[in-house]
């Protein structure tokens, strides 16, 4: 990200224009603007929902002049979002941070929750490039796995493998428990994932041991985006600045906190 | 940067360069000041602490401006008794001055928090007597003379490191209260913190900010802050570091010459290059050499008629 662009990119409040339910808890929200049309894979956006919050959220898709975000309704913020309609006018910062590479080969996704979004956003651009593009996709029960259709039709053919912890739908197992097995079978160049930390950090000791390159996008606290505040501090970096997305070279220097601990809204350590 | 060119002293405080990170900005964790440090920072100031944890506002905490940012992040803190362990970390792999930045809601907060920081390895404090947007605490008490000569005084004698005191321009006359913190003891005078600011957005018809009032950094202060500097340094004898919207070299040389001793930087941390503090300090060197100063030192003031 320039320098420059930090420096001129400041709030815009724009219409919602278009809002669909994904799932019960899910929702994707469309805004015009122009800057953040022109995000990558894993890059992120500050949406300022007016009078309550302003939170990060992954890109989605990008293009023609719009941005959409997949938000899950989990607190106040999110809740309050959920019940917006098209029309109502929302605030954008962004698209800030780095993206994922867009690597060629053979390439793993793994995606747990609604970090699927910028997952599925990524293959949507490495399907034209990549060799071969498998997805591990995680969550809790079937109809809390996003994007599973959507996943289907951007995917190597039977290459999309579902895990519900309930069972409902695919092998009942966390995202992380098939890895193994599918990367010692299928040999990939990189794996790229985006979800609950722990599973990320798993996804990581595995290529760690395995010696595959691989990338993460990692979720903290954010206040000001822009690198300033030091609220979303990894080690040494700064996940709105030097992430969100980060190499496994780099996550291995951040392993006392990566997957295992982060700041608080008191600039306190939690324990993950 | 080895550089004696460079190098200043300031309220006891050895700094190979006169520009220093201020207070708020990424200085919770001793590795981002580490990381500044590195960069080529003179010193690092962390974020306030108190004695007990604060939350902070809830978001936007921080919206642009034209020339600048309006912030209003709520001075969120851990709490000066898990803070020790930052600092003591921090003075383990720093290899420049530490300045903790501490706030109170009373003389005796200001004084405990000061003097655990202190134990914990601070090489000088700075009070927090002009944080714009947190009730009873910051400018509350940095623009009220009585409390600010009761906050200084009660540090000074608590604690045997530098004590550094960061005024706010939300003020009627800031020499009478730069002469206040003087005469209580103060050994350096950060000018300025923000300027209280406002952002309202046109298409909600709100206030942008939680907090809906926040302080305003960045170039579009940095006219008043020099201001402010040259005031005080006319009528003060304490050193001062001269704080607001500085963002390159000619910037530090300006505040030198206006009568600061050194600088502190924060907004340009996020509008400028990562190796802010290494092209500050190579303009500095440059500028010194151009000139035929043999010492920034030789700088200090220089603006001043008579």
């Amino acid at each position: 990200m320039s320098a420059n662009l930090t420096a001129v990119n400041t709030l815009r409040t724009t219409p919602i224009v278009d809002v669909k339910t994904e799932t019960d808890t899910v929702k994707t929200f469309t805004v015009k603007d122009k800057l953040c049309a022109k995000a990558k894979p894993g890059q992120f956006l500050m949406l300022w929902i007016p009078g309550v919050d302003e939170i990060p959220l992954s890109v989605l898709n990008a293009g023609d002049g719009e941005v959409s975000v997949s938000v899950k309704a989990v607190g106040d913020a999110t809740r309050h979002l959920h019940q917006m309609k098209t029309g109502e006018i929302l605030g954008v910062r962004g698209p800030f941070g780095t993206s994922f590479t867009e690597s060629r080969g053979r390439v793993l996704l793994v995606g747990g929750g609604t970090g699927t979004a910028p997952l599925l956003f990524l293959a949507k651009k490495l399907a034209v490039k990549a060799d071969r593009l498998s997805f591990v996709i995680g969550a809790r029960s079937k109809g809390e796995l996003l994007f599973l259709n959507e996943l289907d039709a951007v995917c190597t053919e039977q290459s999309v493998l579902a895990t519900t912890e309930d069972g409902s739908y695919g092998l009942q197992c966390l995202a992380t428990e098939p890895l193994e097995k599918l990367v010692d079978k299928e040999k990939f160049n990189i794996i790229y994932t985006c979800g609950p930390e722990l599973m990320m950090r798993k996804v990581f000791d595995l290529t760690e041991k395995r010696k595959i390159a691989m990338e993460a996008s990692l979720e903290r606290l954010m206040r000001c985006g822009i690198g300033l505040c030091g609220s979303c501090v990894i080690g040494k970096y700064r996940v709105c600045r030097d992430g969100p997305v980060f190499t496994a070279a780099q996550l291995s220097e951040i392993k006392d906190e990566f997957g295992i601990s982060r700041l608080g809204f008191d600039g306190s350590r939690i324990e993950l | 940067m080895n550089n004696n060119l460079l190098s200043v002293n300031i309220a006891g405080l050895k700094l190979a360069s006169p520009a220093v990170l201020a207070s708020g900005i990424l200085g919770y964790s001793a590795d981002s000041m580490q990381m500044v440090a590195e960069s080529g920072a003179g010193a690092v100031v962390t974020k306030s602490v108190g004695v007990t944890p604060r939350m902070g506002y809830a978001n936007p905490t921080v919206v642009q401006a034209k020339g600048g940012l309006i912030n209003a992040v709520g001075l969120p803190n851990p709490g000066i008794n898990d803070y020790v362990g930052e600092i003591t970390y921090a003075k383990s792999i720093l290899k420049v001055p530490l300045i903790v930045s501490v706030y109170g809601y009373s003389a005796e907060e200001y004084a405990l928090a000061a003097k655990k920081a202190v134990e914990a390895g601070a090489d000088a404090v700075e009070l927090n007597v002009s944080c714009p947007h947190v009730k009873y605490t910051g400018s509350e008490i940095g623009a009220n003379p009585k409390l600010l000569k009761d906050v200084v005084s009660k540090v000074k004698a608590d604690v045997r490191k530098p004590v550094i005191v960061k005024l706010s321009p939300n003020v009627t006359d800031i020499v009478e209260i730069a002469d206040v913190a003087a005469k209580a003891g103060a050994d350096a005078l950060t000018v300025i913190n923000t300027v209280r600011a406002l952002a309202i957005d046109v298409e909600t018809t709100l206030p942008v900010l939680s907090n809906i009032r926040g302080g305003l950094s960045g170039p579009a202060i940095k006219p008043i802050a020099l201001r402010c500097v040259y005031d005080i340094s006319e009528c003060v004898k304490t050193p001062i570091m001269g704080c607001g919207g500085i963002t390159d070299w000619r910037d530090v040389v300006e505040f030198l010459l206006a009568g600061a001793s050194a600088v502190q930087i924060g907004t340009a941390i996020a509008t400028e290059k990562p190796d802010l503090f290494q092209t500050i300090n190579r303009g500095v060197t440059d500028y010194l050499k151009k000139k035929g100063f043999g010492s920034v030192k030789e700088l200090v003031g220089k603006s001043h008629r008579s």
